[in-house]
């Protein structure tokens, strides 16, 4: 009987041991993928029981800080917004229910503490032993909170965004969507965020439009045309044109916006000035539509900015076929007329418009944008610090010279003269898209100053306007600008 | 050292653990539980002593770490049901108690010989038809979580299911013993016993609608038969007719069907069945290698709802992986295992075919009701809700549980005896 007793033994002894690989399988093996999933709701709970790192502004106001609550003995934190709906569309939020979007979506594992970085493995390793509450990494980020006020508040009751760069570093000093939302009220309220009604569509609060949104650029494009004719040697500034009003492409005429009277003969550095259509519309014949894409390229179109926040929360910009990117493989593929002057399925973000005029305002070198400076360990050391890096240079600076001076003459005596600030140069574009629909243009101003050694370049777009760029977002470009040139958070 | 004063030492090691268990977690939810916790270490050593008393008066030679190993579970047991819930500990622990003073009293009465229940084995068997046929019956029956396993008189609840399993593990070694010969013959007719359990198993199946338990009870009777026939035929038959039984109840009992679907895909439906089992998983899976400690698991939501519902019965192993972790874990299960191993030892040394069966049959039972309920939490097999052995809360249980116990003292005794 001794050996049955053995064998049943043993088999009494496997049965355990299948047990101790079970629980090795699900607590070691296939432990991430449980943890990954979104229906576990203890993953979720442990995460609330991490002190999320805090989210400052360039001056030290806090974005986003924690609110402790007890509940059955337990230290949980959850979010809150101190600043309302200040800078919502890039610190986002983080819920109970672990939905997430902006910096609190793309920083999670830093603002938990869970990143890569052996540091902060190691602390929050010790903090679990030793049961102290895992704090995670604290995120400064590049916005100055009064320049974000300012245009927050300079876009309210419009639809639409706002992007200011420093063009030397390619640091994001304001970068505003209207409508936006307060990210407290997504836990608290959400439906007030949805169904708050908005003249706009889509009228999506959440929708970043500043990094999201594709707009017709209109006459904002012209500068991209122009930095590609002007380095081409093709064109230059003293080049002139016969504007009959019209420009004649596969036959029939393309006509300026103010229909009413040509220009007549004018240099190419007028056409600039007062957006003469005509005029680029023959430049563009003359270069083609792939080299006037290729400088759009080379301002960073046709790829994703790179900016911190979610990486589906932006959106390349150039020219949309059926909703997909599209870059021609042959000059007849596009316009190039049309395209010039940005009439054809361009689709640009604010700020990819920013960046265009920020590149200018850099004597032509591209700088990467960027919105976090620095994340801090809970112990005060840096864990990431953002140094400004070069994406390119996108124009001789001898073209980025001349098209500073376009630009100064259609703010000082152009299309742009409401984006005049006193005592300052600035250096500015109007555009305005027609969607055909009365009362739905897509207006634009873009500029930067001081032009010389400029310290801010903006890009302001509008939905549903009647008015023009020049009319419309030309005047909030100043007030944004004025409060950063003049205000304490001035670069 | 004499095996009575290692059994004592280990006790104390035991107290040791436990108290700083409940240590552990006194200090991880000081907000809401009171230092009484403290005492329990020192109520542990205070109960075990007493009953190591009765062993070395009793069982003077019985094995010296079945008492301690068992110590060692229900004290685990109890730390974590504390953790969950310390209103039900206290009654884990009253259960405790009862169990202790039935395995004293029958460590008392048939510590001079307890072969002399061998001849009552039929009554054994009647006792083990009758109980398991109690949840079956009208007024006192009771369905529980779709499975009709209880009993309930006035406020008394109980599982007949759990004493039957001692019963008829008695009854079985009995019989087994008396008709061994016969039946290594395999001759067709002497088969009929072996057709008659199975059908009894299939019948417990579908009266109770519980698979685990009708699993457990014919898997002690499989072990058992082989150890006394040697034959392996028999145990590949049973297990084939058993798994066409099973597949037969998979597609004609609803609820037997509804435990493998989810047990194959429980993310199929994770807010419906397979909620359950994802959650325990999911509490598996927090522990990691090291676990979030005693006291610091997550089982209940930042509004104070409960994750995974019966979280100190069926499911405190989820409880228990999540605190401890991987390796502690893997100790407790080695803690199983140890004890295990001590039963099939006693069963190894005893020397007749009555006392061998017995420890078999305890031993066996409780290695086998551990995979299944445990397995089942773990996904190797399906689902069903039974007890961990010592373990889980649950009177019943524990009181049939020390009753086995005090079965394996008394075949150990009897085997050491003669060697020393």
């Amino acid at each position: 009987m001794n050996a049955e007793i053995r064998r049943v033994a043993f088999v009494g002894l496997v049965l355990i041991a299948v047990l101790v690989v079970g629980t090795t399988y699900w607590q070691a093996w296939a432990a991430g993928d449980l943890a990954a999933r979104q229906d576990n709701a203890i993953k979720s709970v442990a995460q609330f029981k991490i002190k999320r790192g805090l989210v400052y502004a360039a001056d030290g106001t806090v974005l986003a800080a924690n609110r402790q609550r007890k509940v059955d003995g337990q230290t949980f934190y959850f979010r809150r917004y101190p600043q309302g709906d200040l800078a919502s569309n890039i610190v986002g939020y983080s819920t109970q229910a672990r939905s997430r979007a902006g910096l609190e979506r793309s920083l999670n594992d830093y603002l938990t503490g869970s990143n890569g970085s052996l540091r902060t493995v190691l602390g929050s390793k010790l903090d679990a032993l030793t049961g102290r509450t895992i704090v995670g990494n604290s995120v400064v980020l590049t916005i100055d909170p009064d320049l974000q006020r300012a245009a927050q508040r300079a876009l309210a009751g419009n639809c639409g965004a706002a992007v200011a760069l420093e063009p030397a570093t390619g640091r994001v000093l304001a970068m505003a969507t209207s409508p936006g939302y307060d990210a407290n009220q997504v836990e608290r309220n959400f439906r007030s965020i949805t169904r708050r009604p908005a003249a706009c569509a889509p009228a999506a609060r959440l929708l970043n439009r500043a990094t999201a949104g594709l707009y017709a650029p209109g006459s904002t494009f012209k500068l991209v045309t122009a930095a590609a004719a002007l380095d081409s040697g093709k064109v230059t500034p003293g080049t002139t044109f016969t504007d009959p009003g019209y420009c004649i492409e596969y036959g029939k005429p393309v006509y300026n916006y103010d229909t009413d009277s040509p220009f007549g003969r004018v240099s190419f550095f007028q056409a600039l000035q007062y957006s003469i259509n005509s005029v680029f519309c023959e430049v563009g014949k003359r270069l083609g539509a792939i080299a006037i894409l290729d400088y759009g390229r080379s301002f960073g179109m046709y790829a994703n900015p790179g900016l911190e926040t979610p990486s589906d929360e932006q959106r390349p910009s150039g020219l949309y076929e059926r909703g997909k990117l599209f870059f021609p493989k042959q000059d007849f593929q596009v316009d190039p007329g049309r395209l010039a002057f940005g009439q054809e399925r361009l689709g640009i973000t604010p700020l990819q418009m920013a960046m265009v005029a920020a590149a200018i305002a850099n004597d032509g070198v591209l700088m990467q944008p960027y919105l976090v400076r620095l994340i801090r360990a809970p112990g005060g050391k840096v864990v990431v610090r953002h140094e400004p890096k070069e994406v390119g240079r996108v124009m001789k600076p001898s073209t980025a010279e001349t098209l500073t001076d376009m630009m100064v003459s259609a703010v000082s005596s152009g299309t742009g003269t409401a984006g005049q600030i006193s005592g300052v140069e600035v250096a500015g574009k109007t555009g305005t898209a027609e969607t055909g629909v009365a009362g739905r243009n897509t207006t634009w101003f873009v500029a930067f100053a001081p032009a010389e050694n400029a310290r801010i370049a903006v890009a302001v777009v509008l939905e549903n306007q009647t008015g023009t760029g020049g009319s419309t977002a030309a005047p909030l470009v100043r007030e944004i600008m004025t409060s950063a040139l003049s205000g304490k958070g001035a670069p | 050292m004499s095996y009575r004063n290692r059994e004592l030492m280990s006790l104390a090691v035991v107290a040791v653990i436990t108290c700083l268990g409940f240590a552990s977690v006194y200090i991880a939810r000081q907000d809401v539980i009171s230092g009484a916790s403290l005492t329990y270490g020192v109520f542990f050593l205070c109960l075990y002593v007493a009953a190591h008393l009765v062993l070395r008066l009793a069982v003077p030679y019985a094995d010296p770490y079945l008492l301690p190993l068992v110590a060692l579970l229900t004290a685990i047991g109890v730390t974590e049901i504390y953790r969950i819930d310390p209103t039900d500990a206290l009654r884990q622990t009253a259960w405790i108690v009862v169990g202790v003073v039935v395995m004293a009293i029958v460590l008392l009465v048939f510590g001079r010989d307890y072969r002399k229940v061998e001849s009552y084995k039929y009554i054994c068997g009647v006792a083990a038809v009758v109980l398991l046929a109690l949840p079956a019956l009208p007024v006192i029956g009771k369905t529980v979580n779709g499975a009709r396993l209880w009993v309930e008189i006035g406020p008394l609840g109980f599982q007949p299911g759990e004493l039957a399993k001692v019963f008829l593990i008695v009854f079985l070694a009995a019989y087994l013993r008396e008709k061994r010969e016969v039946l290594a013959q395999a001759r067709l007719k002497d088969l009929g016993p072996l057709l008659l359990f199975f059908g009894a198993a299939m019948l417990v199946l579908v009266e109770t609608n519980d698979l685990g338990s009708a699993f457990l009870y014919f898997g002690i009777f499989l072990a058992m038969l082989y150890v006394a026939t040697g034959r392996a035929l028999f145990v590949a038959a049973g297990l084939a007719l058993f798994a066409g039984g099973a597949a037969l109840a998979y597609t004609s009992i609803g609820r037997v069907g509804q435990r493998i679907d989810t047990w194959l895909d429980p993310w199929a439906d994770p807010h419906g069945a397979g909620y359950q089992p994802a959650q325990a998983l999911y509490s598996i899976g927090n522990g990691g290698f090291g676990g979030t400690g005693l006291g610091r698991g997550t089982f209940t939501s930042p509004e104070g709802n409960p994750y995974i519902p019966y979280l100190d019965t069926d499911f405190i192993f989820a409880a228990l992986a999540q605190e401890l972790g991987l390796i502690g874990i893997a100790a407790f299960l080695l803690v199983f295992m140890v004890l295990c191993l001590r039963g099939f030892r006693a069963a190894i040394l005893a020397e007749d075919g009555f006392s061998k069966l017995l420890a078999v049959g305890f031993t066996f039972g409780l290695a086998l009701q551990a995979f299944i309920i445990v397995g089942g939490v773990l996904r190797v097999i399906p689902l069903t809700g039974i007890t961990l052995p010592f373990v889980s809360y649950g009177g019943s249980s524990v009181v049939a549980n020390f009753v086995m116990l005090a079965g394996l003292l008394l075949v150990s005794n009897r085997a050491e005896a003669r060697t020393q």
